[in-house]
């Protein structure tokens, strides 16, 4: 099946719309996608004829909601080769699975003197919530170096394990310059020494096929947001026997098996972690996303955002005056630069006024930025319905600012 | 296109270049450090108040992007030798200068140079990049220790 990106842009509404009277170049996809038609329908479709509450109702309504409800579970768990529907738990973010980990799985299995091990290339939601639950058990974080190319530096990775590791906790993709992790490595690693490992995948589901038993990962987590699903709606895999030694995270209606004021007792994975009245309507868009990208075909979509990542490449280094962040021979999907001159926030704004939506700033990852001794970058990010001549207008309105700033 | 000729005046891009009273005043008395948690920009503003009360010397330090850079360079221009509570003052009508409706006589008279800053309102993320020096500048003058924030 071949794919067609200018036919796949008709299924998105919002690329009809202009920004600052320009047609709309968006290439903020990184930070969120943008939604299809078929997402956008899907919602609405759960609140015009099948709402109710799940899990409760006797009657037809909310017997739909809930089949609506939990056939989203199936489809997460099928998209992302898990073995049983039990291991998907639905959560509001890529940043609450973390945490959920951090908080059950974290506080379970971290003591003092304990160690836990995230790379230079993380996103602050992969680094914060380690971070406070180091400080709580007074245990370690382990920081693995990134080199000069944006890549993980595998043999101080190795170097970093050891018998006071707990956890691995890294990207699959990073959101600040594109790196692909060589997770399978990673994992191999990790697994000889009996240590777990969470992948962030944020920004690696929108972008490739993911199948968490070929990656050997124990937890995996995303974003609707950034599937083409809508936001407030995320996931977290857990291999079944660490999710069901896991204590609960949030607790209340949905998640328990009886209460009584003395005691109460839990559910199994995954409603244990998932208290209180869920996203219904969400979890049925973030199916309907699943569905539109099997439709169009990963693989297809892979391909074209690699040779898209190509092609921007060579027109922006054309550019003297621009430096690219990040340059590992495995990326995909995120242009990082700096211009010399002109601010990336001076940069985001001229190009704004150019109809060209980009990123300006740290992209949540403070350390990254210290670490190529830069305040910011600016971030062009692709999706599956940007096209070369989206590049070509990215790159003419660089060069307009630098004209303006000369 | 005009948006961007508005915002990005050549006054602003000649402070942008050519910030003026780029130094550390060597008889400064008071200081702050300001710090735009969103986008990273860092500006440090020192000056010398005397005896009578009066802006003497004024300097700053940082990085940032354009509109702070040249907004920090015009603030020190404006306020030197000006009273504090002047200068202070001269704040209330910048910050209504970028945040609010157009100004008019005689309140636009009042910020004089400074008006190149109004395209700023066609851009509210951009007003806390224009206004970081000036929350630095009174921070350093009401003496207060902590980082201020354009938050």
């Amino acid at each position: 099946m071949s794919f067609d990106p200018y036919l796949a842009r008709r299924d998105f509404p919002i690329l009809e719309r202009t920004n600052r009277g320009q047609p709309l170049v968006y290439l903020d996809t990184a930070a969120s996608a943008q939604k299809p038609r078929a997402v956008i329908d899907a919602i609405s479709d759960v609140y015009e004829r099948h709402y109710a509450n799940i899990h409760r109702g006797v009657y037809e309504l909310s017997e739909e909601a809930t089949r609506i409800h939990d056939g989203a579970r199936e489809t997460v768990r099928a998209f992302l080769g898990a073995a049983d529907v039990r291991e998907i738990v639905f959560t509001r973010n890529a940043t609450e699975s973390i945490n959920l980990v951090a908080a059950t799985f974290g506080r379970a299995n971290v003591g003092p003197g304990d160690e836990i091990v995230i790379s230079g290339l993380e996103h602050h939601a992969n680094i914060v919530p380690w971070q406070m639950l180091c400080q709580e058990k007074e245990a370690r974080l382990r920081v693995v170096p990134v080199t000069d190319a944006g890549e993980v530096d595998l043999e101080a990775f190795e170097k970093l394990l050891g018998d006071r590791t707990r956890l691995v906790a890294i990207s699959h993709v990073s959101n600040a310059l594109g790196t692909i992790v060589p997770i399978r490595e990673v994992t191999a690693a990790a697994h000889e020494r009996g240590i777990p490992v969470l992948l962030d995948g944020a920004q690696a589901v929108p972008r490739f096929a993911v199948d968490v038993g070929e990656l050997g990962c124990d937890f995996y987590v995303f974003s609707g947001h950034k599937l083409y699903g809508p936001s407030g709606m995320g996931v977290l895999y857990g291999r079944a026997e660490l999710l069901e030694a896991m204590p609960p995270y949030q607790t209340g209606g949905d998640m328990i098996e009886s209460v009584s004021f003395e005691k109460t007792t839990f559910q199994p994975p995954p409603q244990r972690f998932e208290a209180g009245t869920p996203d219904i309507a969400g979890a049925a868009g973030l199916a309907a996303a699943i569905d539109y990208l099997n439709g169009l075909g990963l693989d297809a979509i892979e391909q074209h955002e690699l040779e898209l990542t190509r092609y921007g490449t060579e027109l922006l280094q054309q550019i003297p005056e621009l430096r690219m962040i990040g340059t590992a021979a495995d990326k995909t999907g995120v242009l990082s630069f700096v211009v010399e001159g002109v601010h990336p926030h001076d940069l985001g704004t001229i190009l704004d006024t150019q109809g060209v939506a980009i990123r300006a700033g740290h992209h949540c990852a403070q350390p990254l930025m210290e670490r190529f001794d830069v305040p910011a970058t600016a971030r062009a990010s692709l999706g599956l319905y940007n096209v070369r001549e989206d590049l070509d207008k990215l790159a003419a309105a660089i060069r307009h600012a630098i004209e303006l700033f000369r | 296109m005009s948006e961007l000729r508005e915002l990005y005046q050549t006054t602003i891009l000649d402070h942008n270049k050519k910030p003026r009273n780029f130094r550390v005043p060597e008889a400064a008395n008071r200081e702050a450090d300001g710090y735009n948690p969103l986008c990273g920009d860092k500006v440090r503003v020192l000056v010398q108040v005397d005896d009578a009360g009066l802006v003497e010397d004024i300097g700053f330090q940082g990085s940032g992007c354009a509109i702070s850079t040249a907004s920090a360079s015009m603030m020190t221009e404006a306020v030197k030798g000006k009273p504090v509570s002047d200068a202070l003052a001269l704040f209330e009508s910048f910050h209504d200068l970028v945040t609010g409706p157009p100004l008019e006589e005689p309140l636009l008279e009042g910020v004089g140079k400074l008006a190149v800053f109004s395209g700023v309102r066609e851009f509210p993320m951009r007003v806390k990049c224009a206004t970081l020096a000036w929350h630095t500048l009174k921070s350093a003058l009401d003496q207060r220790s902590e980082t201020a924030k354009t938050e």
